[in-house]
């Protein structure tokens, strides 16, 4: 026995702790666990928030830009305005300015408005003539000059109207802040509510947006993304004919050839920091080198495209080596055991093996060219550009966009409309991100091997 | 262009070369092909090569010189032809070459093998060009404008008609501030998300969140650019801002910093992944079976072991922050300021590169060429975090293979 107190009665001791009821120590520990998974939890939860909220902004914002007014209605083209000389003779009749023409189409839009019986209080000339774009008059005289014959005739016509009318329809503009608008009016927007009623005002898909080059600043409604397609089209054509030949000829010698030596440290160390350069700094070697040195021509799709491949240059390399380095070296010994030199080996073996996995890298490495932003606003692709560029190898040279700067552009301009106009480019753009990315995973799916 | 008529027609050189050697080495070798030391393809190949090579040699010359205006552009026309002529001696010699003994497989994968060697030193070029462009324009700064003033001057009011005050320390202050908002953002949310993707969740759960997380890497920077501009931005200012009386911009410090973090989330949480799946099983397995639960697994275990992994993660994801530009162009606003309010409007370094270089540039004004100094201040920031961080992940790597 010890001296130690006993419990009184010859109940048995109340054990401290049992595995069936947890203590406060378990409790708490366990509560603790609970949070920090609900944390982890939470992180991917504002990581696809996130993702979500961006993604339904630019496409809820940009959603309007592939739909557009259009008024229609007939328009006679009075001859002697058009072709005074009355030959129908192309070359003559386009010495009569684009003014003109939008004297022709105010009439027929007054014309229309009367005969359709509209009656709204203290509407003002202006608010008729402006209903129609700025751009609809160049539009009519560039389809009269294509085919002569119609001048005399009444022809229907479908034009843009004035971005701000559009705009209503989108419910970017209303009642209130048109009271407050220079450019339009209260009355103004009842005249398209009663002429989208007799319909004579449509919104329908807009292909324009798409296929028209730049607009200028009063003109949002005119304004494409065509100029900025071909120029992007370019400059990935150039940087799959640089940056692929120059990038997997890289990875064969620094995987299969190259000596474990300084010189190769260099080049790998060197490598790997190229890759986290910032994009701008391969902006202004671009402006520096390429423009200022070698004397290329500004916002030309071939400095583009030479930016660009320097800077994917590293992407492609590093994905490329590691394509090389899966293909086991069994495949080697055996090239070499049957008498082929290294070369051979490589070229013939090991590169057709690694090429799946070379080419979802490159596609990779494209996408991110396509979507840079930084270093072509050094080179001067942000200048307005309406005329669409030569078919290569002279349009490589000639002033184009690109895709993401024509975005960065339109963000630059006062009126909103080019914020609708910059999120439908952003569409277009992700449009062909995801394409690109879709090839680059069926690739994997379909070519690649496991060793 | 004469030179794309030159460079056209050396390669249709090249492509008659290589018919005739094929042709030539099989007449050479008679009936029996196994007295050629190298397959027919070879001869042709090496002909290919012998005439294509000096071509291309002399036309990459003619445009060095050209670019360093000492050849003047009507001599271009004359270029095309020496190259020509260049091309048609090699394809002479080259032909003159074949023969039973000759080793034509060896010569053109000598070739074959200064091109790959040449083609892996571009991306040293590719540096030596950033280093001598930036260093260069640089001094041509430092000769007009005070470095000292550059260095420490505390305002930057840059004007047309010169006289400008061009200090870096509001530019540089608002490039850490931004990015330090961006890391508070990126560093916690990808990690947590990085751990619970690793060690928590179900096989459904990751299948879901791990693409859509890489689709965030996808995404170009200018839409996240455009994303401040036009939803955080004014989120910000009327939600927040506004009623806290904070301010009335729209782009501001933190719309610029918020966004640029969610950037930065794919690409923290990838780097996290690979660095918590490098520490070894065994250790996890250890602290299991002394009873700890999974996260006191990884918080006493695992993420110690993986700290200078995580350092290093951190450091790359500020240089990446540092570095960006459409984010804070459209997000941070342009007004360089030195202050604490987050809800101000500020401006980074690369914002001003890039408005004092977009437009018409007039290469002899110190408003223009400070571009060039501010360049070279990021490129040295980035590379070296860049390097401290390489570094650091390389020394961890180590430890545990």
């Amino acid at each position: 026995m010890t001296d130690l107190p006993m419990p009184q009665s010859g109940a048995a001791p109340v054990p401290k702790s049992s595995l069936m009821v947890a203590d406060t120590r378990t409790r708490r520990r366990n509560a603790a666990e609970k949070r920090f998974r609900l944390y982890g939890a939470g992180a991917i939860g504002v990581a696809l928030i996130a993702l979500v909220v961006l993604l339904t902004s630019i496409i809820g914002g940009g959603a309007g830009a592939f739909r557009q007014t259009y008024l229609s209605i007939p328009v006679a083209l009075d001859a002697e305005t058009l072709d005074p000389k009355g030959n129908r003779n192309p070359d003559e009749m386009s010495k009569v300015l684009t003014l003109s023409y939008g004297k022709v189409l105010d009439r027929a839009v007054d014309a229309a408005v009367g005969s359709s019986e509209i009656e709204i209080t203290d509407l003002s000339e202006k608010d008729i003539s402006s209903l129609v774009s700025k751009e609809a008059s160049a539009q009519l005289r560039n389809r009269v000059l294509a085919d002569p014959e119609l001048v005399g005739q009444t022809v229907d016509v479908n034009v843009l109207v004035n971005g701000r009318i559009d705009g209503y329809f989108k419910g970017r503009v209303t009642m209130e802040s048109a009271a407050a608008d220079a450019n339009t009016s209260p009355q103004q927007l009842m005249l398209a509510d009663a002429l989208k009623e007799q319909g004579m005002l449509v919104t329908r898909f807009n292909w324009n947006f798409i296929t028209n080059p730049d607009a200028s600043d009063q003109r949002p409604e005119a304004a494409g993304v065509g100029v900025a397609i071909l120029g992007s089209f370019y400059m990935m054509l150039v940087v799959l004919l640089l940056a692929v030949p120059i990038g997997v000829a890289a990875s064969i010698y620094l995987e299969e050839f190259a000596p474990k030596n300084r010189w190769t440290d260099v080049i790998e160390v060197n490598i790997s920091n190229l890759a986290a350069v910032p994009s701008i700094v391969f902006g202004i070697l671009g402006l520096a080198a390429f423009i200022n040195f070698a004397g290329l021509p500004q916002s030309a799709p071939v400095v583009g495209g030479l930016v660009l491949t320097l800077m994917t240059l590293p992407t492609i390399i590093i994905s490329t080596r590691a394509a090389l380095k899966a293909v086991p070296p069994s495949i080697r010994d055996a090239a070499l055991g049957v008498g082929a030199s290294r070369m051979q080996s490589v070229f013939h073996h090991v590169l057709p093996l690694a090429m799946p996995g070379i080419l979802t890298g490159t596609i990779i490495g494209l996408a991110q060219a396509l979507g840079e932003t930084a270093p072509l606003l050094l080179i001067g692709m942000v200048a307005f550009v309406r005329e669409f560029p030569a078919a290569p190898p002279e349009g490589l040279f000639d002033p184009a966009s690109a895709l993401p700067v024509q975005v960065y552009n339109w963000t630059q301009r006062a009126d909103p409309a080019f914020v609708e106009r910059a999120s439908g480019a952003i569409i277009v753009l992700l449009i062909f991100l995801f394409c690109m990315n879709l090839l680059a995973i069926f690739l994997r799916r379909r070519f690649e091997r496991r060793w | 262009m004469p030179l794309s008529w030159a460079l056209l027609a050396s390669l249709l050189l090249a492509v008659a070369g290589y018919l005739i050697g094929r042709s030539r080495a099989f007449a050479v070798a008679g009936s029996d092909i196994r007295s050629l030391h190298s397959r027919p393809i070879y001869h042709g190949a090496s002909v290919a090569l012998m005439t294509l090579t000096p071509a291309i040699i002399v036309m990459i010359a003619a445009s060095l010189l050209r670019m360093a205006k000492a050849l003047s552009p009507e001599a271009v026309g004359l270029v095309g032809l020496l190259a020509l002529a260049a091309g048609i001696a090699g394809l002479g010699w080259g032909i003159t070459r074949i023969g039973a003994g000759y080793q034509a497989r060896n010569v053109v994968e000598r070739i074959v093998m200064g091109v790959l060697i040449f083609c892996s030193s571009i991306a040293i070029l590719t540096t030596a060009g950033i280093v001598l462009s930036l260093i260069f324009e640089t001094g041509h700064f430092f000769q007009k404008y005070n470095w000292l003033d550059f260095f420490l001057g505390t305002e930057w009011t840059p004007r047309f008609q010169g006289n400008s005050a061009l200090g870096i320390l509001p530019l540089l202050w608002g490039t850490l501030y931004i990015s330090l908002i961006a890391l508070l953002v990126a560093v916690p949310i990808g990690m947590f998300a990085a751990i619970y993707m690793s060690e928590y969740a179900s096989k459904r759960v990751r299948g879901i969140a791990k693409p859509a997380i890489e689709v965030l890497a996808g995404i170009p920077t200018i839409v996240y650019g455009l994303f401040a501009l036009i939803t955080v931005g004014p989120m910000l200012r009327d939600y927040f801002a506004q009623p806290l009386g904070l301010g009335n911009s729209g782009s501001s410090v933190l719309t610029a910093g918020l966004v640029m973090g969610i950037m930065l989330i794919p690409f923290v949480s990838s780097l996290s992944d690979d660095i918590i799946n490098a520490v070894p099983q065994s250790m996890r397995d250890g602290a299991l079976g002394l009873g700890s639960t999974p996260s006191e697994t990884i918080r006493q275990v695992v993420l110690p072991a993986a700290l200078p992994g995580v350092v290093g993660a951190v450091l790359l994801a500020a240089s990446r922050a540092i570095g960006e530009t459409m984010i804070v162009v459209l997000g941070a606003g342009a007004a360089a300021k030195l202050g604490l309010n987050p809800f101000e409007a500020m401006t980074t370094i690369t914002v001003k590169i890039v408005s004092q270089l977009t437009g018409d540039n007039d290469f002899a004004a110190p408003e223009t060429l400070v571009a060039f100094a501010l360049g070279l201040t990021l490129f040295v920031i980035t590379l070296g975090l860049n390097i401290v961080a390489l570094y650091i992940v390389r020394k961890y790597r180590e430890q545990y293979e």
